[in-house]
C-alpha cells in the first residue's frame, strides 16, 4: 500500500473497476502492471491472513455478503436460506478469500454447448464466441499465477484421510481420472507464499496464505505499480453515461455513507453474477430504460449455478475429514459428455468437508429428530464430496430488481431458479455414483444432500457472438456500451462442469491485454 | 424428565419428581439446575416450567445421548428475556395442549420421545417451533464445549495444521 496511488474523483482518464475477485482483482492489477490507471471499488473491507477466522460461523460474520437479497423459484435455496441465495464474499479479493482452490480448464466441447449438445428444451443454450484454443495460452498464464499444482513444474497436493476414502471407492469401481486435483493452493513454497499445511479452514481464508487470493497477491501487487487504487467500504450504486451513450463515471457510497462520483474512461462491472446485473438494472436511464447494457434483454437472466448436491457418508471408523484441504480430490471421469447417462454435459466429483456448526447447517437443513442428529454422531467417522456439473442456462432463471431496497435505498437482487430437467437427472446420477464409491469402501449410511448457496455464480450478463443473444461480446465488452466491460463470471455463456475460477482468472488476463491495447490505440 | 410421569407439574412436583429420579435437569425457585448441580440456568423473566419444557424440547428436536444436558440450556437460555416472554409462553401453552390433547398432561409428562416426537410434528409448521429449532441449530452446535463429543477438533492454525498431525493417518482401509 505505500505506493498505492490517489486519482481524483474528476480524472476521467481512469479505467473504474467494481469489485476486487477473481474477476475485478486480477483486471486490476493486470491493468497496473501495464501502466493503465486503475480505481478499484470494493463494497467490504480488507482482510488479510493474521485477519481471518478458523471458526465457520465468526468467519461468515466476517466475510461473507450478508447485505439483503430475496429469492424465488422451486430450488430448495429459497425456502431454507431465503435471504441468502449464495455463499460468497464481500471483502478486498472479493470470493478468492473463500474459494476452495480447484483449478481446471473447461473441456473444449463445453464452449460449443448448443453445437455439441443440440437445441434442449427449456434451455437457453449458446456457444461461446470464443474456445478453447484461444483461451490456451490465458489459461497458462493463469495456472502460473495461481501456481496451479499439477500444472507446470508444481506437484500434486499430498492425499488427506478425506481424499484417501474417496480414491479407494472411485479406484473401486474403476475410475481412472482421479487425483487430489488442480489446486491453486501451494505444493511448494512459491510466490513468497508457504507451501499447503494441512489446516482445514479453506473456506474461511487461508491463514498461511498458502492458497492463491487476489487479496494478497494482485491486489498488493497492482498498488505497489502505483497506477491502481483501492478503495474499500465503496458500494456501487448506479452507472452514469452522456448523450453518446457512452458511460463516463459511476456513483457510489463511500465509508462514511456519502455519495460520490468517480469519473471514468472505462468501466468493468465485476461485481459476481447478482451484484453486475443488478447494477446494470440499478443504471437504468431514458436513454436505457430496461437497463444499462440491455438491449438484448439478457442482463440478468441465464442464471447458472452449476448442479452441485453433496455426498456424505459414515463409515465404521474414523475419517476426519476435516483435517486438511477443504477441497481434497477430484474424479474427472464424469465430466465427460455423454448423453446415454440421461443428460447432456457432464459433472466432476470433488471431496469437500465441513466443520461441524456448519454440517449441522447444511447436511439436511430444517430436518430433526434422531435420522438427522444419528448422522451428525458419526461425524468423526464421514467423507464427504461435493458435485460440480454444468446447468443449463434457462431464460427465466434470471435476476431482477427486488422491492426490498438496502440500506442505501438501492433495490436489491431477486434471485429467481428452478432447476431443468437435465440438471435433476444430472444431480440423481451423481448422487448415486457418489453414494455408490462410498459403498464401495465399506459405508455404513450414505447421505444425499441437498444444495447450499451458490458459490458458483454464472452467466446473468452472458458472452455472445451477436448482440441481440447476450450482454457481452468476445472480451467481455458491452455490444450496446463500447467503454463498458463486464469482467467476472456473469459473462459466461454456459457454466461448464469445472469450478469457474481459473476461466474468470483468464479471461480477465484476456481482457486486461484487449484493453490496454486498445486504449493505446485510442480506439476507447 | 422422559421418566417424569403426571399431569399439571408445579414447580415443587417437577423438582420432587426430577430429584426421585435422580437425572436430569429440576426447577427450583427462579432458576433450573442438574440434580446434582453440576449446573443450573436461573430464569427471570420465563417460568421454570416454561425453562424445563423448552429444554425437554430441544433435547427431543436434537437428540445427541452424549451431550449433557447444561449444552441445551445454554443454547436455550435466551429466551428467557422479557421480549421473548410472551412467545415463549404461548408456544409451551400450544406444546402442553397438543400433549393434553394426546392424552398426556403436558409436554414434560409424556414418558417416551417417540410420543413426544409425535406431538412436535404437529406444531412443527409453526413459528415457535421453527424459532426454536433454527436457534439451535447455531445455539447447540457452536458451542465450542459440545465439538469433542463429536470428535471435531475446531481450528487447528496453532498447532501448524495438520500435516504433521494425522491429516493422511487413516489406517483400516
Amino acid at each position: 500500500m505505500a505506493n498505492a496511488a490517489k486519482f481524483e474523483l474528476t480524472d476521467d482518464s481512469v479505467v473504474v473497476i467494481v469489485g476486487t475477485g477473481a474477476g475485478g482483482g486480477v483486471l486490476a492489477n493486470e491493468l497496473a502492471q501495464k501502466g493503465v490507471k486503475v480505481v478499484a471499488l470494493e463494497a467490504g473491507g480488507r482482510y488479510l491472513p493474521e485477519d481471518y477466522i478458523n471458526d465457520e460461523w465468526e468467519s461468515f460474520g466476517q466475510l461473507a455478503w450478508t447485505d439483503p437479497r430475496t429469492t424465488s423459484g422451486d430450488w430448495r435455496v429459497a425456502r431454507d436460506f431465503s435471504g441468502l441465495p449464495a455463499w460468497i464474499v464481500k471483502a478486498v479479493g472479493g470470493t478468492t478469500t473463500h474459494w476452495a482452490g480447484a483449478s481446471i480448464r473447461f473441456q473444449d466441447h463445453e464452449w460449443k454447448a448448443l453445437t455439441t449438445y443440440g437445441a434442449v428444451e427449456g434451455a437457453n443454450l449458446l456457444d461461446w464466441p470464443i474456445d478453447g484454443v484461444e483461451m490456451a495460452p490465458w489459461y497458462q498464464m493463469a495456472e502460473a499465477k495461481l501456481g496451479v499444482t499439477r500444472t507446470g513444474d508444481f506437484p500434486g497436493l499430498p492425499g488427506s484421510n478425506n481424499f484417501k476414502v474417496f480414491d479407494a471407492g472411485a479406484k473401486a469401481l474403476g475410475y481412472k481420472e482421479v487425483h487430489t486435483g488442480r489446486m491453486a493452493i501451494n505444493s511448494i513454497e512459491n510466490d513468497d507464499r508457504p507451501a499447503c499445511q494441512q489446516t482445514g479452514f479453506c473456506f474461511q481464508g487461508c491463514k498461511w496464505g498458502a492458497k492463491w487470493s487476489a487479496a494478497y497477491t494482485d491486489i498488493p501487487r497492482g498498488e505497489a505499480t502505483g497506477n491502481l487504487e483501492v478503495r474499500d467500504h465503496a458500494h456501487v450504486a448506479r452507472i452514469l453515461h452522456n448523450d453518446q451513450g457512452r458511460v463516463t463515471g459511476v456513483e457510489y457510497f463511500d465509508k462514511d455513507g456519502n455519495l460520490q462520483f468517480q469519473a471514468a474512461r472505462i468501466v468493468a462491472v465485476a461485481g459476481n453474477s447478482f451484484e453486475s446485473p443488478r447494477l446494470l438494472l440499478n443504471s437504468a436511464s431514458s436513454m436505457f430504460p430496461d437497463g444499462l447494457a440491455n438491449s438484448s434483454g439478457q442482463v440478468g437472466r441465464n442464471y447458472m449455478r452449476h448442479t452441485t448436491g453433496s455426498i456424505y457418508a459414515t463409515f465404521e471408523k474414523p475419517v476426519r475429514m476435516w483435517r486438511g484441504t477443504t477441497m481434497a480430490g477430484i474424479i474427472q471421469d464424469e465430466a465427460r459428455h455423454d448423453p446415454s447417462r440421461g443428460f447432456v454435459g457432464g459433472y466432476e466429483l470433488e471431496t469437500l468437508s465441513l466443520g461441524l456448526p456448519f454440517m449441522a447447517a447444511f447436511l439436511d437443513p430444517g430436518s430433526w429428530g434422531r435420522e438427522f442428529t444419528t448422522a451428525l454422531d458419526a461425524y468423526e467417522n464421514m467423507a464427504g464430496m461435493w458435485i460440480v456439473g454444468e446447468d443449463m442456462p434457462q431464460e427465466t432463471n434470471r435476476v431482477t430488481l427486488s422491492d426490498t431496497v438496502d440500506k442505501f435505498g438501492l433495490k436489491v437482487a431477486d434471485v429467481h431458479f428452478s432447476d431443468h430437467p437435465n440438471d435433476i437427472a444430472m444431480r440423481n446420477h451423481a448422487y448415486d455414483r457418489g453414494q455408490a464409491i462410498y459403498k464401495a469402501v465399506g459405508a455404513t449410511r450414505t447421505l444425499p444432500t441437498p444444495p447450499y448457496p451458490s458459490t458458483h455464480n454464472l452467466g446473468t450478463n452472458r458472452m455472445s457472438e451477436r448482440p441481440e443473444d447476450g450482454v457481452v461480446n468476445r472480451w467481455g465488452q458491452s455490444h450496446d456500451v463500447p467503454n463498458l466491460f463486464v469482467s467476472d463470471g456473469s459473462q459466461f455463456t454456459t457454466g461448464g462442469a469445472e469450478n469457474p475460477t481459473l476461466t474468470i482468472v483468464a479471461l480477465a488476463i484476456r481482457q486486461a491485454d484487449h484493453i490496454a491495447k486498445e486504449l493505446s490505440a485510442g480506439a476507447i | 424428565m422422559s421418566q417424569l410421569k403426571g399431569k399439571g407439574l408445579t414447580r415443587r412436583a417437577l423438582l420432587s419428581r426430577a430429584m426421585a429420579a435422580g437425572t436430569l435437569a429440576v426447577a427450583g425457585a427462579g432458576f433450573i439446575a442438574a440434580p446434582d448441580a453440576a449446573w443450573a440456568v436461573e430464569v427471570s423473566a420465563i417460568s421454570e416450567h416454561e425453562m424445563a419444557t423448552l429444554l425437554q424440547m430441544a433435547r427431543d428436536i436434537y437428540p445427541h445421548d452424549r451431550v449433557g444436558d447444561r449444552f441445551y440450556a445454554i443454547a436455550i437460555k435466551g429466551y428467557d428475556t422479557p421480549e421473548q416472554k410472551a412467545m415463549v409462553a404461548e408456544g409451551i401453552a400450544a406444546l402442553d395442549a397438543a400433549a393434553q390433547a394426546a392424552g398426556h398432561g403436558n409436554y414434560l409428562g409424556v414418558g417416551w420421545e417417540a410420543d413426544r416426537v409425535a406431538i412436535l410434528r404437529g406444531i412443527e409448521d409453526s413459528d415457535f417451533f421453527q424459532t426454536v429449532r433454527g436457534g439451535l441449530v447455531t445455539g447447540l452446535y457452536n458451542q465450542k464445549e459440545v465439538w469433542p463429543i463429536f470428535g471435531y477438533e475446531g481450528e487447528s492454525f496453532s498447532q501448524g495444521g495438520y500435516i504433521d498431525r494425522g491429516f493422511d493417518d487413516i489406517d483400516w482401509l
